[in-house]
């Protein structure tokens, strides 16, 4: 009796009484290592089911097996918060009938909660999980194999989905607590081999980067922060896991400790550089959707004040609860800017969909000073540009653009401009940026976009944003 | 001033963002016999095409006496080059054969007397010769000490400390101010030792040289740290200036300040001083004034 949610995965999907034309979901804690979304999907292609709705909360490279589920009419509908590799270019070159929707990750877990996204059967990969199926992205015991931390990006599917499946590779004695889904939520727990390849789920050690340009806009980026008028005890932050984000954490880090200043929290995606920040007693509490590498894991796991959130509780615009409207500073990054602030970070130059929206528009809006950080040029591509490729954060909720050739504010912060000049930073207009980088590279030919629309980004408010059109 | 390979067009666009005062684009050891001739072409359009702002733009050539040395002074000198960076440079001679190919090309395009030389010393000869190669020719506007080959020639391996180096960096600090010109130290090469590289910077500071050679941007904020001139230096330098000042308006000869007289040799360091503070930023006009 105690075990009847136990089951194979074929009969997890009986049970959940899926049919075609319905809704599945996945997580991607696991990240390019995850195992889950093919095997599920290979599963249901087996057992004959057609025209599924994918709802994952992003996608890799590693999903190209989807590729021949598309074609097959397995798949026929993706939602996601990125695209990348072969199932982005074939995507992006007008694989499937219907557009994929693409959400932020505050924006996809508001609409499962109000409606606009419905889950019929979720699949839920978890590090451990017991036979009622609490699970975790912890280990639990010894034999843990696919560890990833925080499942915050899962939590929503598991609240709302009519049918939860959740899959583990470590099926650990009742309880399996601390939990971060709850038995209540679960109809089914499969026991697979393993559910992420643990080398791609997660890196090891803290690397930093000696990229020197990476390095130039990292010290530029922090040298924003501490002159933002923003840098003051009690201050919150987030950052994203680039090269120079990582390296700006450096050197916000000496800053704080010279001017005795320390910050309340961290957010977002939790990576080894905030644990130790946090374990020197620079940050309190860490607020954890993601965690982004093994330290980080480990520290959730063991740790009290470093603390799991759901993407609802981490950057739902419509939830005055989210964490997000309590953020003062975030460090972004972006594939173009262009003069009026606008950012993208789903389309590359070539227009193809080569990323992902992330928390990248929720962070923006909401924080009350978002930073982004990306060089005038990558190569011969322009990423100071006229006009954006696809529109992903509105420049409205972007307040400065870091580039190795000068820092460029909106003019809606005027008073920040004011603090930085005074600090002796270069600031230039943005307008400037973009010429610069057409005096260096020229007016790159319009990109060969068809007439067929491959992508429709939502913002974080639910309406549409932007259509992304098939590449020739 | 920043080496960067004058066969890598990735790096020469953009060397200048890090902010060094000078860019060496190299056309020597840096680049293969292959590729000599791409690299010169790739050189003299970065030169002609890159807006590299007030950052001085040196070439380091090859040498005259190879197939290739002439023909770099062609290319940089028509691409409108601040300096030409002599390798290997042993005597005066060669810096006077240098500047005949400069006037040769000069007069050509009609600038007679744009180009500056630096010559870079990288053997005992030209250690032996550094006065007569600072005092060759008007143009030349500093001497540099290129330590790998030097140490070479003298069959000596490179050490930490340097004292192998001691004699040559002192001979050509001394060249360079007995001709009034700039000199620069060598490459510190192992760029995951910052520790021994700062010290190596402070070192050649103390002994007189007006700046070091770097071979990646990561060393630049080493190098300015150590040369910038310290706020008690510049208050004290300023303090000097002032009453400088005011001893002329008065026509007083003889002046103290903090009750130690000052002389000229004190006010000259007082200028340097005021000088690097500005140059590095710590220091603005109207603070001057």
């Amino acid at each position: 009796m105690r075990n009847s949610k136990v089951v194979s995965l074929e009969e997890a999907i009986r049970r959940s009484g899926l049919k075609d034309g319905m809704t599945i979901s996945f997580h991607h804690h696991f990240r390019g290592g995850d195992k889950v979304v093919n095997m599920v999907v290979d599963k249901l292609a087996g057992m004959g089911f057609k025209d599924l709705k994918l709802a994952a909360s992003s996608l890799s490279d590693v999903h190209s097996p989807l590729i021949e589920h598309i074609k097959n009419g397995v798949i026929t509908g993706i939602s996601t918060s990125g695209l990348r590799g072969q199932l982005a270019s074939e995507i992006s070159h007008g694989l499937m009938s219907e557009p994929v929707v693409f959400r932020s990750h505050g924006g996809r877990g508001s609409a499962i909660a109000n409606g606009d996204l419905h889950i019929d059967v979720a699949f839920l990969g978890a590090s451990s999980c017991d036979c009622l199926g609490n699970a975790s992205g912890c280990p639990r015991s010894e034999n843990a194999k696919s560890i990833c931390g925080s499942l915050g990006y899962a939590l929503p599917d598991a609240k709302h989905a009519d049918h939860v499946v959740v899959l583990t590779d470590d099926l650990v004695d009742y309880p399996n607590v601390p939990k971060s889904i709850s038995a209540c939520d679960v109809e089914s727990v499969v026991v697979v081999e393993s559910v992420g390849d643990s080398s791609k789920i997660s890196s090891g050690a803290i690397r930093d980067s000696k990229n020197p340009r990476d390095i130039l806009l990292a010290q530029q980026a922090a040298k924003v922060i501490i002159n933002s008028g923003y840098f003051v005890d009690g201050f919150s932050i987030q950052t994203g896991t680039g090269g120079a984000s990582l390296a700006a954490v450096k050197y916000i880090r000496e800053s704080m400790i010279e001017k005795g200043i320390k910050a309340s929290f961290a957010l977002g995606g939790i990576t080894a550089h905030m644990v130790k920040l946090h374990e020197e007693g620079l940050i309190g509490r860490l607020i954890d959707v993601q965690s982004f590498d093994k330290v980080a894991a480990e520290s959730i796991a063991s740790d009290q004040l470093h603390q799991e959130v759901s993407a609802v509780e981490y950057a739902s615009a419509d939830n005055p609860g989210s964490a997000v409207h309590a953020l003062d500073i975030v460090i972004l990054s972006a594939l173009e800017v262009d003069v009026d602030f606008n950012v993208n970070v789903l389309v590359g130059s070539d227009g193809v969909i080569r990323g992902a929206i992330g928390g990248h528009p929720d962070t923006a809006e909401d924080s009350a000073l978002s930073i982004i950080v990306c060089p005038l040029l990558r190569g011969r591509i322009p990423c100071v540009v006229p006009k954006v490729t696809t529109l992903i954060t509105p420049g409205a909720g972007v307040d400065v653009v870091v580039t190795e050739y000068g820092i460029a504010v909106n003019p809606r912060r005027p008073e920040i401009a004011a603090r930085l000049k005074e600090a002796g930073l270069k600031v230039v207009d943005i307008h400037d940026l973009a010429a610069k980088a057409t005096s260096v590279i020229g007016v790159p030919d319009p990109l060969p976009f068809g007439d067929k629309v491959v992508g429709i980004v939502m913002d974080r408010h639910g309406k549409v944003l932007d259509k992304i059109y098939n590449i020739k | 001033m920043m080496f960067v390979p004058g066969n890598n067009p990735g790096m020469m666009a953009d060397a200048h963002i890090y902010g060094p005062d000078s860019i060496m684009l190299d056309l020597e050891d840096s680049v293969t016999m292959a590729e000599k001739d791409a690299a010169r072409l790739l050189v003299h359009n970065a030169l002609k095409s890159i807006d590299y702002g007030t950052t001085e733009m040196v070439v380091r050539i090859n040498p005259l006496s190879t197939p290739y040395g002439r023909k770099d002074v062609e290319a940089v000198v028509k691409a409108g080059v601040d300096v030409i960076r002599m390798p290997k440079t042993e005597t005066a001679d060669e810096v006077r054969e240098l500047e005949a190919e400069i006037i040769k090309v000069e007069e050509e395009i009609g600038c007679v007397g744009r180009t500056q030389i630096m010559a870079a010393i990288e053997s005992a000869l030209g250690i032996v010769n550094a006065y007569e190669i600072a005092t060759a020719s008007k143009r030349m506007m500093g001497i540099a000490l290129g330590a790998e080959d030097y140490t070479a020639n003298l069959k000596t391996p490179r050490t930490p400390e340097g004292s192998e180096l001691l004699l040559a960096r002192e001979t050509i600090v001394v060249a360079a101010r007995a001709a009034g010109i700039a000199c620069f130290d060598t490459v510190y090469s192992n760029l995951d030792d910052m520790e021994t590289f700062r010290k190596e910077v402070e070192l050649i500071k103390n002994l007189g040289f007006d700046g070091k050679s770097i071979i990646n941007p990561r060393q630049i904020e080493v190098v300015n740290e150590v040369f910038a001139p310290k706020r008690k230096d510049i208050d004290k330098a300023l303090k000097i200036i002032a009453a400088i000042k005011e001893a002329r308006a008065k026509g007083s000869g003889v002046i103290a300040v903090n009750g130690k007289m000052v002389d000229r040799p004190v006010v000259l360091r007082a200028e340097r001083v005021i000088a690097l503070a500005v140059a590095s930023g710590i220091l603005n006009e109207e603070e001057l004034s």
